[in-house]
């Protein structure tokens, strides 16, 4: 296969993110690439529609390395979208519409992105956010939109207008190099506002072989996508899937679990990625034994080790999937597995280092330490991230010299330890970020919506160890005098302003906030 | 839009019901636009409520209405919307739902 100029295809040489899409179009254009919502996408479809909407992009005025922020869920257009931007040179990242419009606001300026991608459903949220965001030159909307909302904003189309009469044969002309950007992913920082991974098509190509490898991916692997896009165990799912010329089964979510059970026994999938809220949710199932899930080789779990009663549960209910344990954050994506043949030896542990990165705990000097000592964390490889967009300082706390002149390895600032024979066990954060649900919570972010609430007059807020969670939100509260705040209120207030993963599980009432004698709030207090 | 004397009480009460739903939904979560949420409006698709939400939902049925929603009752066919889960409950409170399994499966609301 040659390109248009008679040169040897690219992909023989070093690819891009996006090289797999083609790759796979070429090799299995009729195969069926995605489920979603009944509709049923070919790998010919998805790279037509992609690239017909990757011209879309470049005609309004996307340039390379651009950022062009996707803001939905799991839907086709959200897959159609996320390929169009990396093959439009520009760089992606996929926003959760439950992020609401103030903060969908700062990350449009954070990044300046210059597009916009959505759908009419969320119209509320993205005109009041995107009327503010000045270096949007497009917003390109799936659905049908209601004009009077969005009259006002630049470039506004409707997503068939934007396609029609686009080449559908061929993307753009390439322009980026495997060292540029393919995408950038938020997560919440210490501060409270949230930060903008910054990851190149080598990243997340090194991190996608390496987690097919060990999973041992194959192209007839049916992969379940019930975790959102816009988080990055999601979002590699639908790589990883495509990267192998699998098909990725992607579902909205696990609101209705019974439905999510018979897709996934109707279309014998092969993988399932969870966490652990599925799992307890699917544990608690009286009618789990109707599916026939026999066609499932494979279950992974990420975020922290599987409590024994849910590996207990994933045996019984896939007795012939192999269960995978894992670890990472967005910084590297993963660090480490642990060998399905090793649970039982390691109980406690995420395992080993995935292929092709290497892994060691460091003291607070940054010596290395012995076997068994709790220290941070570092991770040298391929998939650590070129830093936080727009933040050198928050990078350099993260992206330290290396072994080798010039390169950077990351201190993650999660406590760990390896055992002798060089297993990881993740001990906690070194900072007061909280882990839940696989997702990172800055206690300011979740404090700043706190105070927000009426009759609230201090708010602290920690994180506490929960078996399904891995760590959950507790909030301390002090009320002003004459208020009759409930839990539930400020549960559902919380819900209004923040993410559904950092609203406060817990919610505690005292007359007063422990402080230290600087007057800062004493975390370490409050338990 | 019917005068008021021509309800009958039966509708009077699906309507009472239907505005019991609503106001917990728009009290619970962020709904940019309240006029949005109709009778109809897909709770899922809207945006109004995520996985966590149905959650709520069905917390907020069993502790207010006295019933307990099954694992097969989980389904968008009940749950989806404020009319669905209005004839839903209709159902369930009257004990209309001897055999769940067919009623989650086998009955269109929409």
């Amino acid at each position: 296969m040659t390109n248009a100029a008679g040169t040897p295809r690219i992909t023989d040489a070093v690819p891009q993110l996006h090289d797999y899409l083609i790759d796979s179009a070429r090799r299995l254009g009729h195969k069926v690439a995605l489920v979603c919502g009944g509709e049923r996408v070919t790998y010919r479809d998805l790279d037509d529609r992609s690239n017909a909407l990757a011209h879309a992009l470049v005609r309004r005025g996307i340039r390379r390395g651009d950022r062009v922020l996707v803001y939905s869920d799991n839907t086709a257009e959200t897959v159609v979208a996320f390929w169009s931007v990396l093959k439009a040179n520009a760089v992606v990242s996929v926003i959760s519409p439950s992020t609401k419009p103030a903060k969908l606001a700062h990350l449009l300026n954070d990044c300046q992105a210059a597009g916009l991608i959505t759908d009419a459903r969320h119209t509320a949220a993205f005109a009041e956010a995107a009327s503010g965001a000045a270096h949007l030159r497009t917003v390109i909307v799936s659905g049908p939109v209601d004009r009077a909302l969005v009259g006002g904003l630049p470039g506004m189309v409707g997503w068939s207008e934007a396609v029609a009469g686009e080449p559908t044969d061929a993307g753009p002309e390439r322009l980026n190099i495997d060292i540029d950007l393919a995408a950038i992913i938020y997560t919440s920082g210490s501060t409270g506002v949230p930060k903008g991974v910054m990851l190149t098509h080598r990243n997340m190509l090194t991190a996608a072989r390496s987690i097919t490898a060990y999973l041992g991916n194959v192209e007839d692997d049916v992969i379940l996508g019930v975790l959102p896009l816009s988080f990055d165990y999601g979002l590699y799912q639908m790589i990883m899937a495509f990267l192998m010329g699998a098909r990725l089964i992607l579902e909205r979510g696990f609101a209705y679990p019974a439905e999510v059970l018979s897709t996934m026994a109707a279309e014998r999938v092969t993988g399932f990625p969870g966490v652990p809220t599925i799992f307890a949710t699917l544990a608690e199932m009286t009618t789990l034994a109707r599916y026939d899930l026999s066609s499932v080789r494979y279950v992974t779990n990420t975020a922290a080790a599987l409590a024994p009663k849910h590996l207990a549960f994933l045996r019984a209910a896939f007795p012939s999937a192999r269960i995978f344990s894992m670890y990472g954050l967005t910084e590297c994506k993963r660090c480490t597995y642990l060998p399905p043949e090793d649970i039982e030896r390691k109980p406690g542990s995420v395992g080993i280092a995935i292929p092709n990165t290497e892994i060691w705990i460091v003291d607070e000097d940054g010596r290395r330490v012995e076997a068994n000592r709790v220290g941070q964390l570092v991770v040298r490889g391929a998939t650590v991230m070129r830093g936080y967009w727009g933040k050198p300082e928050a990078t350099a706390t993260r992206l330290r010299p290396g072994p080798l002149p010039g390169e950077t390895v990351l201190y993650t600032g999660d406590s760990c330890r390896l055992d002798d024979d060089g297993y990881l066990y993740f001990v906690g954060r070194m900072d007061d970020v909280i882990k839940s649900r696989g997702e990172k919570v800055a206690p300011r972010e979740v404090e700043d919506a706190l105070l927000a609430v009426p009759g609230v007059r201090e708010a602290a807020v920690i994180g506490v160890p929960d078996e399904i969670l891995g760590e959950a939100v507790k909030a301390y509260i002090v009320r002003e005098a004459g208020s009759e705040l409930t839990e539930k209120r400020i549960q559902r207030e919380c819900q209004r302003q923040l993410e559904s993963f950092m609203v406060p599980k817990y919610v505690v009432f005292v007359p007063e906030l422990p402080r230290t004698s600087s007057g800062k709030i004493a975390r370490n207090e409050l338990l | 839009m019917k005068p008021a004397h021509h309800v009958t009480p039966a509708k009077q009460e699906d309507r009472h019901l239907k505005d019991r739903l609503r106001q917990f939904i728009l009290e619970s979560f962020w709904v940019p636009d309240a006029q949005a949420v109709k009778d109809g409006t897909s709770l899922l698709d809207s945006g109004v409520v995520d996985s966590t939400g149905i959650q709520e939902i069905i917390g907020f049925l069993e502790h207010e209405f006295g019933i307990e929603v099954l694992d097969e009752e989980i389904v968008p066919d009940n749950l989806d919307s404020v009319q669905r889960i209005a004839d839903y409950l209709a159902r369930k409170v009257k004990g209309g739902l001897p055999d769940t399994a067919d009623a989650a499966g086998g009955t269109s609301t929409a």
